[in-house]
């Protein structure tokens, strides 16, 4: 392997990516764009949920619960029915997501058994903020059942002070916003570099062919490697800038808290690149006309990224089979090493198993990217 | 001779599944020879110059470049030609020198050696003071003399030239034409294919190939006389009349046979 040559290379497409500014635009907005479509298209942490409620019993326990409903941030009221038929009305166009219906004996089942409900009626088009739906309503509801606690506690004695119930604190400090946004949105940023870093180098060897630069370019003792790694060099700057700006808008934008070290991320991602840019360098070697590159890339990235990468659909929920298929997916070991990053403040010695990982898979794919580029016509 | 050719095929053959293009050529090329490819469309020029590039595997035969078998190592041979292929393939998007500097590199010339290469192939090409305009801004006659200029960075022993001037206006071939001449000078072995007569003309030696046979073979005088004798009517045939003779007599020839 000659240096000079992959400089060479690397010289060569540089220029030409500077000499192409729409597709660098492209390949600079595409991350910032899908960013946002998907980060608020997944996303599930909701605001203002639109909420109708319905009291049954108007005590002023009931009204103390739907006082908190009111004030919740998650939710905002948008009427006040008098019946179940104008509920179903309501959820029925749409008018609302979530009904919260207080029954008659709220407060004496309270009374009676120390333990009451109240019904939530959810719109499940969209199943999934059904569920974060659901889960707001249940850290209302638990929000004030603490509370409903915690008052009987000290109106039986003083002696309750000290066992000041530990369990009801952690139901309240439990936020159903962990479950959502900061869990989605490192996921996000791992599916749009996967994408983003896969599309920009899928072009690099078809373009080639189209253009017939890479009949030459095989008759000269240019070697597999120093073409790959020429060629990626300048994409993997490319990549970078991208995958800045997606981690700059998860942290500033999407406000995830970060409690990591910025090392670690930039350490963690480039690795990640450098598997996405090679599996769309892969692809490129494979298929010579541009436009079947780039879909080929973008089915090899985006689903299993989305369906195998444990952001969207949990891993520990999925049958064995396609379970032992996620370790084939890098997207999982990101967006892992994301997560943690991100939200436990993990630094590479806590990361070391998923790191190694993602290495093993950076290597095997490098191997098999630059030995599938043959230097022949054939 | 067969120690001093710089270029060696025997009973070369190359089959695309059924069907075959090249059928069985031999020739040699010895150093500082022109040798020039004349034949049909489809007669399998593109496809003998690939195969001694390295691009294509021979089916059966032999091939040997600068003393090396093209099968047994390609990669020993790339190191030791020059080689333009029939499609423009220069970056369009480069410029003059940013194309030239990329080949150096790709090709191995030092650094020490790189500035003045560049400049020699600048001016050979007659693109002095155009050193950075975009290729894709340049005339075809400067491009293909751009191409050849890039061909030849690394000063290989052998170069391949694949229809280096189609398309390009008389006077830009005529000095294509002198620059062929100044390399076989230098001892360079030029494989030249074209589909001009006058060029034919231009060779120390031509190949003759229809249909994936070697037709013909010898200087153009040689080549004329043959046409003669298989059946060129005119007292004294051009190069076209003994092509027209020699290719017609190789296709009778197989019909017949
Ligand atoms: N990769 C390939 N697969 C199948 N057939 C091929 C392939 N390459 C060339 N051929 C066929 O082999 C024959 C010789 O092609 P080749 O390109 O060598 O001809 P040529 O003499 O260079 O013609 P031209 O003057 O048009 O360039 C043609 O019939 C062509 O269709
Ligand atoms: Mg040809």
């Amino acid at each position: 392997m000659k240096l000079r040559r992959i400089k060479a290379i690397a010289v060569k497409e540089s220029l030409q990516i500077v000499r192409d500014p729409r597709s660098l635009m492209i390949a600079l907005l595409v991350p910032l764009m899908q960013m946002f479509v998907f980060g608020y298209g997944v996303s599930l942490d909701i605001r203002h949920l639109p909420l109708c409620l319905l009291d049954h019993e108007n005590s002023q326990q009931s009204r103390d619960l739907l006082a908190r409903f009111s004030a919740s941030s998650y939710f905002s009221v948008q009427s006040v029915a008098r019946s179940e038929r104008e509920i179903a009305h309501e959820l029925d166009h749409g008018f609302c997501q979530l009904a919260v219906v207080v029954p008659a004996d709220f407060s004496q089942r309270l009374v009676d058994a120390g333990v009451t409900s109240v019904q939530a009626l959810l719109d499940g088009t969209d199943s999934n903020s059904a569920s974060i739906a659901a889960g707001y309503a249940r850290s209302v509801v638990s929000g004030f059942s603490a509370d409903v606690q915690l008052e009987s506690l000290q109106r039986r004695g003083g002696t309750v002070q000290t066992q000041t119930p530990v369990d009801v604190e952690a139901r309240v400090w439990f936020n159903e916003e962990l479950e959502s946004r900061n869990f989605i949105v490192p996921g996000i940023v791992a599916l749009v570099m996967a994408i983003v870093g896969a599309q920009l180098t899928s072009l690099t060897i078809a373009r080639e062919w189209e253009r017939g630069t890479m009949e030459l370019l095989v008759s000269t003792p240019v070697q597999p490697m120093e073409l790959m790694i020429g060629k990626l060099l300048p994409y993997f700057a490319v990549g970078m800038v991208d995958a800045s700006i997606c981690l700059g808008l998860a942290v500033f934008w999407f406000q995830v808290p970060f409690r990591g070290t910025v090392a670690t991320l930039l350490f963690t991602s480039a690795l990640f690149l450098s598997v996405v840019l090679c599996i769309g360098y892969l692809v490129s070697t494979a298929i010579r006309s541009q436009v079947g590159a780039s879909q080929v890339a973008l089915l090899l990235t985006m689903l299993p990224t989305v369906l195998l990468s444990g952001f969207a659909f949990p891993i520990d929920q999925m049958p064995a089979v396609v379970r032992g298929a996620t370790y084939l997916v890098s997207g999982r070991y990101y967006v892992l090493i994301l997560k943690s990053i991100f939200l436990k403040g993990a630094g590479v010695s806590e990361l070391a198993v998923p790191i190694l990982f993602l290495a093993l898979y950076a290597a095997a794919i490098v191997f098999l990217a630059a030995r599938a580029f043959r230097k022949t016509l054939e | 001779m067969n120690g001093a050719a710089r270029i060696v095929v025997d009973r070369l053959v190359k089959r695309f599944g059924d069907f075959t293009a090249l059928d069985g050529v031999s020739f040699e090329v010895a150093p500082g020879e022109i040798m020039g490819f004349l034949g049909p469309n489809g007669a399998g020029k593109s496809t003998l110059i690939r195969i001694l590039c390295g691009l294509l595997h021979p089916s059966q035969g032999r091939a040997q470049v600068a003393g090396i078998d093209v099968a047994k190592d390609p990669e020993a041979v790339r190191t030791r030609i020059g080689y333009m292929s029939q499609k423009f393939s220069l970056y369009n998007d480069l410029s003059v020198v940013e194309n030239l500097r990329f080949f150096g590199g790709i090709y191995g010339v030092g650094r020490e050696r790189i500035d003045a290469r560049v400049t020699e192939a600048v001016s050979m090409a007659g693109l002095s003071g155009r050193e950075d305009t975009l290729v894709a801004n340049l005339a075809g006659g400067w491009k293909q003399r751009l191409a050849l200029g890039a061909a030849i960075l690394h000063r290989p022993p052998v170069l391949f030239l694949d229809e280096p001037t189609s398309g390009v206006d008389p006077e830009s071939r005529r000095r294509f034409w002198d620059l062929i001449h100044t390399l076989g000078g230098e001892g360079i072995s030029v494989l030249v294919s074209t589909h001009y007569m006058d060029e034919a003309e231009y060779c120390h030696r031509i190949a003759l190939i229809s249909g994936g046979r070697l037709a013909a073979l010898g200087t153009p005088r040689d080549i004329k006389r043959l046409g003669k004798e298989a059946g060129a009517e005119a007292a004294e045939p051009t190069m076209e009349d003994a092509f027209v003779a020699l290719v017609g007599q190789a296709q009778g020839g197989r019909a017949a046979a």
